[in-house]
């Protein structure tokens, strides 16, 4: 019936899961930057760029990662821009990412407690140590556990990517699909794939979580 | 040279949009009613004292949290026909959603079963009730009723998950807005305006699930 | 002059309208005890001292300096203004003596070397020479609030503002602390106490401020107005604990 082997298959998958990987750890190392910035320009707290900040955070979290890259994708050429599924992907993401980190480690900021603030404020404290000294080692340490977990659902994520035909594991999946006429073999094998790359973060997450819970400090 | 936005090339298609608005509102809502269903069965499952049943439990819901909807969405429609199992796109997509959500909600309702105090259980267990009956009228409402913004958070994903769906052809919202572009060639004004239609259904979801939750949980205080 | 002056203070949350005009001059040295009712207040105007409630109206002035709400000027207050709160809110992801050490050295810009041994002095004033590498969850109630009490004297503050700093501890934890404050009044230095420990008021304060209802109700030596209250509502208050 058909020519390729399982071996085959899961070669040429693990070939294109490389683009998988390396995109989710550009999107989530960049997404990880521009969240960083909007956490810390909206903990500032002008009343204007919050509502911005976080009305960029609704429109993300409102609407499907698809549409996201559609509009970047079929968007930056209207304006100039011709861009590889690539980039358009990479940027896609990037954005999707920052806002939901960003949204999470709002909540980790806002988990230290007021008495904190208080109490570096009335030893002279400005908004810098504070933030410096005594917020954001709380906040990091919460934090870590639902980045890392995060980090699952960028992987997961750049699946949909394949639709705006980036070739990552998922559309080598469908081209191998209609070479092979295998699909049940071969995305078996992509799930596999996924789950090998992110089952140990979940793990990891997990882990991280239990440690933090048991050390208040 | 510079673009001039068409987002009237869109009116003559409205009725397409609409469908597919209806599409993916029926998906959401079969989907999630019966995977939360699967849920709350599958967090029975987890908390019940059958090891083997748990751990069946828990390697479905690990196995679906890391893989991508997408693929889980192409195994089902591409992949189980060799199995025999043949299921039309509208029935794939549902199923893949129901799956999908059965996993997480599973996780998300195991916790909230988790958070409920031990003397709750104690108290229902020296009134003589039996696991069942514990868990029917003790545990489960304020289990639910804690984690409801986490489930309610979790609804929308799969709902705006759905618009992968268009990949096998179900003819849900974004479905419609392929064929749109793909007659008036106008992609960047039919997805633009495709994201707000989803962007309205996601609040509107939210909100409505909102306002079943205060109906599920505060009402039934007085009965 | 006195050290602390306040002016007409006005402070309003929303329309709740929770000081409604208080004048407190507060000298060098003196021991003032705040008193009154659940809501009356208090809390609000020893955190106006310290800039942490924005005032709506009046007048703050620190030594001889008029306070403004522009942030060098709340930082500057707070140099001279040190606090302890009612539930510590010590650092948890630092040691006791980093606790100490911390302000001394990022916003006093001393040398570590310089912070460490402040911070030793101060740790040992209250007792607590031998918890110095203990993290605040390693505490009792009472040892963290002694930390919080030594962390603020290491900025050596003009005056200390202390909010029921005993409210929140064990009963037999309460007396270790109050030990701690009723030394440093001995030695000199200027407090203002929110406190719900009549006995201790009596015996440590010279002043007593009794609030009501946003306002200052009546004030003079504890003695004399404990003895001999003369407004109805401080001698329900009094009566009331009793
Ligand atoms: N940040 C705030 N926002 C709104 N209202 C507040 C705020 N802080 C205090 N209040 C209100 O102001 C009033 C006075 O509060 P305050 O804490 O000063 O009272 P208190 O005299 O210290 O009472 P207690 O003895 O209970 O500590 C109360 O009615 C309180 O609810
Ligand atoms: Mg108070």
């Amino acid at each position: 019936m058909s020519e390729f082997s399982l071996w085959d298959i899961a070669y040429n998958l693990l070939l294109a899961a490389r683009w998988t990987v390396l995109l989710s750890l550009t999107a989530f190392v960049l997404g990880g930057l521009v969240g960083l910035l909007l956490l810390m320009v909206r903990t500032a707290g002008n009343p204007w760029v919050i509502r911005l900040v976080r009305g960029y955070v609704e429109l993300f979290q409102g609407t499907p990662l698809l549409m996201q890259l559609f509009i970047v994708f079929f968007g930056l050429p209207l304006i100039g821009l011709d861009v590889s599924p690539w980039v358009a992907a990479t940027l896609g993401l990037t954005l999707f990412t920052s806002a939901f980190l960003t949204e999470i480690w709002r909540g980790c900021v806002e988990s230290i407690g007021k008495g904190q603030w208080e109490a570096s404020a009335s030893l002279g404290m400005n908004f810098t140590q504070q933030m410096r000294y005594i917020v954001l080692p709380q906040a990091l340490r919460i934090a870590v556990p639902p980045t890392v977990g995060f980090s699952v659902q960028v992987v997961k994520g750049t699946a949909v990517a394949s639709i705006i035909g980036f070739v990552e594991l998922t559309k080598a999946g469908t081209m191998i699909t209609n070479a092979t006429y295998e699909p049940f073999t071969v995305y078996g094998c992509v799930a596999v794939m996924y789950f090998l790359i992110c089952y140990p973060l979940s793990l990891f997450a997990r882990h991280l979580e239990g440690k933090f819970r048991h050390v208040a400090r | 040279m510079a673009y001039k936005f068409d987002f009237g090339a869109i009116v003559p298609h409205w009725q397409l949009l609409f469908d597919g608005v209806i599409l993916t509102t029926e998906l959401t809502v079969i989907g999630a009613v019966v995977g939360v269903g699967l849920g709350i069965m599958g967090a029975w499952a987890r908390a019940s004292r059958a090891p083997v049943i748990s751990q069946i439990v828990g390697v479905y819901v690990e196995l679906i949290r890391n893989t991508p909807f997408l693929v889980q969405l192409f195994f089902i429609f591409f992949g189980l026909p060799a199995l025999g199992v043949k299921l039309t796109e509208f029935q794939a997509a549902v199923l893949a959603m129901i799956v999908n959500l059965g996993a997480y909600s599973t996780e998300i309702i195991r916790a909230g079963i988790l958070a409920i105090p031990q003397g709750q259980i104690e108290a229902a267990q020296s009134l003589a009730m039996n696991r069942v009956q514990i868990f029917r009228y003790v545990v489960i409402l304020p289990a639910l009723k804690k984690i409801w913004p986490a489930l309610s958070s979790q609804i929308v994903i799969v709902m705006l998950g759905s618009s992968v769906c268009s990949q096998i052809a179900a003819e849900e919202l974004t479905f419609g807005a392929n064929y749109i572009q793909a007659l008036n060639f106008r992609a960047f004004e039919v997805y633009f305006v495709v994201t707000g239609l989803y962007l309205v259904m996601s609040i509107l979801l939210r909100m409505g699930l909102k306002v079943l939750g205060n109906f599920l949980f505060e009402r039934r205080r007085h009965v | 002059m006195s050290l602390v002056e306040l002016h007409a203070i006005h402070k309003s949350f929303g329309e709740l309208e929770v000081l409604k005009g208080i004048d407190l001059s507060i000298d060098e040295g003196q021991v003032i005890a705040l008193i009154g009712k659940s809501g009356s207040g208090k809390s609000t105007l020893l955190r106006t001292i310290n800039g942490l409630e924005v005032i709506d109206d009046g007048v703050i002035i620190v030594d001889g300096k008029k306070i403004s709400d522009r942030d060098a000027d709340l930082l500057g207050l707070r140099l001279q203004v040190g606090m302890v709160f009612q539930q510590f809110n010590l650092f948890p992801h630092y040691t006791a003596l980093e606790n100490v050490m911390l302000s001394p050295q990022v916003v006093k810009k001393q040398s570590k070397a310089e912070a460490k041994q402040i911070a030793e002095e101060m740790l040992a004033k209250v007792g607590l020479a031998d918890k110095m590498m203990h993290y605040p969850d390693q505490l009792s109630g009472g040892q963290q609030q002694r930390v919080a009490i030594a962390r603020a004297l290491a900025m050596k503050p003009k005056v200390l503002l202390c909010d029921e700093v005993t409210s929140a501890l064990d009963p037999e934890l309460v007396n270790e602390v109050l030990a701690v404050v009723r030394q440093l009044a001995e030695e000199g230095m200027t407090l203002v106490m929110v406190t719900h420990e009549m006995r201790f008021a009596r015996e440590v304060c010279d002043k007593l401020v009794f609030m009501h209802q946003g306002r200052i109700h009546e004030t003079g030596d504890p003695e004399e107005v404990f003895s001999n209250p003369k407004t109805p509502e401080l001698s329900s208050f009094v009566g009331g604990l009793a």
